[in-house]
């Protein structure tokens, strides 16, 4: 046997080789980096790793958690398949979750129509707008109707709902109807996230920052009071992503943003033990397969130090860096689209490898319609194949110790620390968005993956190479909701805004403008009393902007 | 680009938003390419109503109107044709980018709009379409060749 010198001597002369083998096979190459503009050498080795980090990996359920937040990780409970449901009438939307809870579904999501995002209810828009990105829900008796022979407090629902949260005021309403304790209700309030509408998403402008800062906390102290089992609180790095932000970008911004609404909810006298293991993230899922495995698994370990060193956490539960993921819409293309039924699979794979504890795949029609019911079974039976033939989830982190994903994960590691100082520097997330800087900055980045994609550094099938003329079979004429059936809600919702007592709803949309003027007062308390008063959530955002000021998109070309 | 027949004016184009969809990555890296491409370019957030276009398109003695569309807002595109028509702007070129499904890009058509853009497209392809949209409208203006 050789001593270990002897090895070292060896495997140095054997690098050489190969590097003089490389060279004369592959000739003068131009350098490779990814999206977040690490290099991408051709062959990692153990010399590419720090001395004695491989001893520092760990293991899964343990800081710095790299390798997974729970020790059983996808072994024991794999991930949540969150598919996000949303289109027409509380009805449609209705009959298309008791069919998912049928096949055996325990979690759901609700995506509301623009128009609710927009603060506007069915009597204020466009009738053929109502309803085709969304379902209509603008009180709460649509949200009774769209739950109805649900059980609330079995199921965990995850609902798009920005600031300020009408929808879980409406949700919280009806279920109290029904005799629900709030204490058992599960879920997420996705989209809460209110700096990330401001940089990327604009889905809402519903309120001004220092409005929809003030409600996001309110709501956070408020849930854990009320129902405790809730999170409030989901940070978004997808919006970002999707507006172009590099993955480094992306991962850099949500643990800003994350940290920047912890620090708020710190300077209210909470306590970063009691809300932070309520905090959960969001991300997007690209085609750079690598890249995006060491994303989440930088991002893992980043948290971990941000929550006990920075934010001064004592509960591990606090340190652990829960994650919904989403594969990227941006990435699919109109051209070929049965194609995009493999770089979903694509992606899948990288968020299940970077650690996910929840996922999305998207529908390969999403190109070019909202996803078809056909869609959306092959993007559940594409995570069905991967967990269940592909066997993915036998081995906890399968690819914890690859020479090159640890490398990459320290680079990444290190490219998201110097984004997240620059926007320390500049005050913070809040500062830094208000100024624009993040803006800027992911603008810049969309407009360069644009220029790689037309220049063909960046390869997109079907669309700058291996294109094919036949490429308009499979995709069917797109439906839309039936006018007739938007119209009637339409109507019927005007009439029993009607029949409400006036006294009631005028005095709950004062109370909301008293809890505007005062101090100490909870806005998303009162939010929930307007919600029970039988406000909809016109009146309510519409009072909450006259109070709290209206949010103008930051304008930057 | 063919250096003889450069165009001798700047193309004005206003590229917007209509509805209620604010994603805006595709307005705002169009808005840039045909700004790079020496185009006169008015921009606005998303979410414009349909007479703030028309007035904005008034004002502002526009070519060419792009509207971004990536969450069924074309739906409401044939609204803003009438209203440009009514306005007496007829003859301003209309372009929808955006996600447009082939059935409803018929209607889209038919009701006037002068293309549509889907995933995919190149910004060499959009900008040069738009200069040509823009030449069309001027001479339909001077009552030149091109026009309606």
């Amino acid at each position: 046997m050789n001593a270990p010198a002897d090895r070292s001597v060896a495997a140095a002369s054997a690098h050489e080789r190969w590097q003089r083998e490389y060279r004369e096979g592959v000739g003068d190459e131009r350098e490779i980096a990814n999206v977040s503009g690490i290099p991408v050498a051709p062959l990692y080795t153990a010399a590419d790793r720090p001395p004695g980090r491989d001893a520092a990996l760990g293991h899964p359920g343990q800081p710095d958690y790299t390798r997974g937040i729970y020790a059983t990780m996808h072994r024991g409970r794999t991930w949540t398949q969150r598919q996000l449901v949303g289109l027409g009438t509380p009805a449609d939307y209705n009959a298309r979750l008791l069919a998912l809870l049928e096949r055996g579904a325990t979690a759901v999501s609700l995506i509301p129509c623009n128009s609710v995002y927009r603060g506007l209810d069915a009597d204020s828009v466009d009738l053929e707008l109502l309803g085709t990105c969304g379902t209509v829900v603008n009180d709460a008796e649509h949200m009774a109707r769209c739950l109805d022979g649900v059980d609330v407090a079995r199921i965990s629902c995850a609902m798009n709902d920005p600031s300020p949260f009408t929808l879980l005021a409406f949700m919280l309403v009806a279920a109290e109807r029904r005799g629900i304790d709030w204490k058992q209700i599960t879920g997420t309030s996705n989209q809460s996230d209110y700096l990330s509408h401001f940089v990327a998403n604009h889905m809402f402008y519903r309120l001004a920052l220092p409005g929809a800062r003030r409600v996001l906390i309110d709501h956070i102290a408020w849930c854990r009071a009320h129902v405790p089992r809730w999170n409030p609180m989901s940070v978004v790095g997808q919006h970002m992503q999707q507006a172009g932000a590099t993955p480094a970008e992306a991962m850099a911004f949500t643990l800003s943003t994350a940290v920047q609404n912890a620090e708020d909810c710190i300077a209210r006298g909470m306590d970063p033990d009691e809300f932070l293991p309520r905090f959960t993230f969001f991300f997007d899922i690209s085609m750079s397969f690598f890249e995006e495995i060491a994303k989440f698994r930088a991002g893992r370990r980043i948290w971990a130090r941000l929550a006990r060193e920075r934010l001064g956490a004592k509960d591990e539960r606090a340190w652990r860096f829960k994650f919904h993921a989403q594969t990227s819409g941006v990435d699919l293309t109109r051209q070929q689209p049965l194609n995009n039924i493999a770089r979903v699979a694509a992606q899948a794979m990288a968020g299940i490898f970077g650690g996910l504890q929840s996922l999305h795949t998207d529908a390969y029609d999403e190109a070019y319609a909202t996803p078809s019911e056909a869609g959306a079974r092959i993007a559940i039976a594409t995570q069905n194949i991967l967990r269940e033939e592909a066997r993915l989830t036998d081995v906890i982190d399968p690819l914890g110790g690859s020479y090159y994903v640890e490398s990459l994960t320290d680079a990444m590691e290190e490219k998201i620390v110097a984004i997240m100082t620059t926007v320390d520097d500049a005050g913070g997330m809040y500062k830094a968005v208000e100024s624009g800087l993040v803006q800027r900055t992911i603008g810049a980045s969309a407009m360069r993956f644009q220029q790689r994609v037309e220049s063909g550094e960046q390869v997109v099938v079907g669309v700058n190479k291996y294109r094919a003329d036949d490429d308009a079979e499979h995709r069917p004429p797109v439906e839309r909701p039936d006018r007739d059936a938007m119209q009637r809600l339409r109507d019927a919702f005007v009439a029993a805004k009607a029949r409400r007592p006036a006294a009631a709803v005028a005095g709950a949309l004062d109370g909301l403008t008293r809890a505007a003027e005062s101090k100490d007062g909870n806005l998303f308390a009162a939010v929930v009393d307007a919600a029970r008063a039988g406000c909809s959530n016109e009146e309510i955002c519409t009072r909450l902007r006259r109070d709290l000021g209206f949010g103008h998109p930051l304008v930057i070309v | 680009m063919n250096d003889t027949a450069a165009p001798a004016f700047r193309p004005r184009v206003l590229v917007t938003k209509i509805g209620l969809d604010g994603h805006d990555r595709g307005s705002r890296i169009v808005a840039a390419a045909c700004r790079d491409a020496g185009m006169e370019v008015i921009y606005t957030p998303p979410w414009q109503s349909i007479p703030a276009v028309v007035k904005l398109a008034l004002e502002e003695d526009v070519d060419v109107i792009g509207i971004s569309s990536l969450a069924t807002d074309h739906l409401v595109v044939p609204k803003l044709m009438a209203a440009l028509g009514d306005a007496g702007l007829g003859d301003v070129r209309v372009v929808v980018g955006g996600i447009v499904p082939e059935n409803e890009e018929r209607a889209l058509v038919a009701s006037g709009v002068r293309a549509v853009f889907h995933p995919g497209s190149t910004l060499d392809e959009i900008t040069t379409r738009i200069r040509d949209y823009a030449g069309e409208t001027r001479r339909a203006r001077t009552g030149g060749e091109g026009a309606r």
